[in-house]
């Protein structure tokens, strides 16, 4: 299949810093992918570039087989909600809508009818005739989308679309954006800095860090095999140990870790000298006793301190060689009475949930 | 909710204070009392029209029989009506050249543009004045020359008056390109990007969402050039000739020899005039105008 748009070596410098470091990949029809990363970190620009509001950068960005080299924004086949959501705040909901439609000449008997369907897919039929002031923002949001997918671009590209939104209206558009996205079955490409959002939405997730793109993978590779401290740092919450190489097992690699001493953990590549293990604060046991499983990694630890959500608890335990490890426990019958600061408790898990991480 | 009688002030409620609205009366009487006493005195049956001596409209009609007060009011409104359309094209080309473009020494560019603004009136009429007389010396050398034709096309009316005019869009258009500058320094780019994302060329971006975003401040810097230009009297002292009377200019030669009733009925239409423009100009502002999308 060949993909809807294809990313070749892009560069984008700035004055004394490079904002886009050559990158490539390959976004393909009908995916929804996501740029994650912090800010600063080239995902905005890259975006930018795609629509043809960025110029002046190194490489190729083809769209569907075209390369965009030299297309300005105004001929590119897509299209884009920005972060402001950038309304025209002089018309109304549907002139708005029908902007893009009027500047390209389209006949005014098509016009009509687009719109009206554009505004019923964003559920803002009834709101037509309003003005951008007397919208929410939410409001607002949706008439930016229904204005962009009128044009009925091959790839929809958005800018943190949902940062101004608060946390419940954010939660609710995540899943309207992803059930448009599979009605209307166009690739969206979306920028955020928000890894729930990312995960949450996306079929594949590209991280970016310095301008570089660090990992591109499915949310669940990403969140349970991060290639980088970065990723694994990045993508949730993550415990990571200092740790030596000291030998090759049968059944993976044999080091020496901090608090943790000599443990065996699956490794599928080489690595030698110092790693990082990394293990996710919920694949941790915490236990009241000292754990009978001989497979299982074990460490005692005190409990330095501790945060209550109600539904689950975040531990936070000391060990020996001041090995500070984060622990997520399920607030059931299993740890009644175990939250407690300065109490001594035991910390287990398989080896099998330990990742090796060597940059 | 009742309120006792002698309630103590909140720390921001100073409009109850007795002290703070007698300062805002005696503010705004030495503001208006003139003013009101102007129009009053335009109703005064009186030729001195130094005490009251009773109603009549009749001085209106005396100051529209008196042709040269007259001409000297149609010469200062078509004045200012000209400068206004050039300033406030002039202007609002300035505030968008330096608002969307880079380039060196931009920021003495925009303090340059602002000088009219300072410079004390008086100066900027003498040097009017010197370049008029020089650039007329010029002309005078082709009178019988190939640009014949030129002198006798300036003075037709209203170009006669093209002199004071360029004088005028001179020191005025500053003003539209500060205001529309101020505007433009709220938009928000991405509407500009929005626009050209979804398909629309350069004019097109500029005519549908820059241009109604500039509109308040193209009004409102608009109706400042035509005041400005409208009581000018320094600049227009010195550039108009003996055809060329503008009506400030005439009321100074007029109230040498006294302010007559005539004199105050042709001040007040023009105050109603300015008060009729600036009424109609807030009005056409009063649109909803967010500068967030």
């Amino acid at each position: 299949m060949q993909p809807i748009i294809s990313i070749q070596n892009v560069t984008k410098r700035y004055p004394g810093v490079i904002a886009v470091d050559n990158v490539s990949f390959d976004i393909m029809p009908n995916e929804f992918f996501a740029l994650l990363g912090p800010s600063g970190c080239g995902k905005t620009t890259l975006l930018r570039m795609i629509a043809g509001l960025e110029t002046g950068g190194e490489g190729g960005i083809l769209l569907d087989g075209q390369n965009m080299a030299g297309v300005p924004a105004n001929q590119r086949p897509v299209n884009m909600v920005f972060q402001s959501y950038a309304v025209f705040p002089h018309m109304t909901v549907r002139d708005n809508v029908a902007y893009g439609l009027k500047v390209t000449g389209t006949p005014s008997a098509e016009i009509g009818p687009r719109v009206e369907d554009a505004l019923e897919m964003v559920q803002m039929g009834a709101m037509a005739d309003r003005k951008p002031d007397q919208l929410s923002g939410g409001q607002r949001q949706r008439v930016a989308l229904a204005r962009a997918l009128v044009k009925r671009p091959k790839v929809l590209l958005l800018d943190e679309p949902l940062s101004a939104l608060d946390a419940k209206l954010r939660e609710h558009m995540q899943l309207e954006l992803a059930r448009l996205q599979q009605a209307i079955g166009i690739t969206f490409i979306i920028v955020t800095h928000d890894q729930d959002e990312a995960l949450s939405m996306a079929d594949r997730i590209a991280v970016m860090e310095k301008g570089q793109v660090r990992q591109i993978a499915g949310p669940e590779e990403l969140y349970e095999k991060p290639k980088s401290r970065f990723v694994a740092d990045f993508i949730g919450k993550i415990n990571l140990i200092e740790a030596e190489v000291s030998g090759a097992a049968k059944t993976g690699l044999t080091c020496t870790a901090k608090g943790l001493g000599k443990v065996t953990v699956p490794h599928d590549g080489a690595a030698s000298g110092k790693v990082f293990l990394a293990v996710r604060p919920e694949k941790l046991d915490l236990l009241a006793k000292a754990p009978t499983s001989k497979t299982n990694i074990s460490v005692k630890g005190e409990i330095r301190d501790f945060a209550y959500y109600g539904d689950v608890s975040n531990v936070f335990v000391t060990c020996a060689d001041g090995l500070e490890l984060a622990v997520n426990v399920q607030n059931d019958r299993a740890v009644d009475g175990l939250l407690e600061k300065g109490r001594t408790v035991w910390l287990s898990w398989h080896p099998e949930d330990t990742l090796v991480l060597t940059q | 909710m009742a309120k006792p009688r002698n309630a103590l002030r909140g720390p921001l409620d100073y409009g109850k204070s007795p002290l703070l609205i007698g300062f805002g009366i005696v503010v705004f009487v030495l503001l208006y009392a003139p003013i009101i006493q102007l129009i009053a005195f335009s109703f005064n049956d009186s030729k001195r029209n130094i005490v009251w001596q009773g109603f009549t409209t009749k001085y209106y009609r005396v100051a529209w029989e008196n042709a040269a007060l007259v001409e000297a009011f149609t010469n200062s409104i078509a004045i200012a009506i000209m400068c206004t359309i050039f300033a406030t094209i002039i202007g609002t080309a300035t505030a968008l050249w330096l608002w969307r473009f880079r380039f060196p020494f931009k920021a003495a560019a925009e303090g340059v543009m602002a000088l009219p603004i300072v410079i004390p009136e008086i100066c900027m009429g003498i040097a009017v004045l010197v370049m008029y007389s020089r650039v007329g010396g010029w002309m005078r050398t082709f009178e019988s020359g190939p640009i014949h034709w030129w002198n006798e096309l300036f003075s037709i009316w209203p170009l006669n008056l093209a002199a004071i005019t360029a004088a005028h869009i001179a020191f005025s258009f500053p003003f539209v390109a500060v205001v529309v500058r101020a505007r433009l320094a709220g938009f928000n780019r991405e509407l500009e990007e929005a626009s050209k994302d979804l398909g629309a060329s350069e004019w097109q971006t500029f005519v549908n969402v820059v241009l109604p975003y500039m509109k308040p401040g193209i009004i409102a810097g608009a109706l400042l050039a035509f005041t400005l230009s409208l009581d000018d009297f320094v600049i227009t002292f010195f550039t108009a000739g003996p055809e060329t009377n503008t009506f400030p200019v005439k009321v100074y030669s007029l109230v040498r020899r006294g302010v007559s009733p005539d004199i105050n009925a042709a001040s007040t239409v023009l105050i109603v005039i300015t008060l009729v423009a600036t009424v109609i100009a807030m009005r056409l502002q009063q649109q909803p105008d967010k500068s967030k999308g």
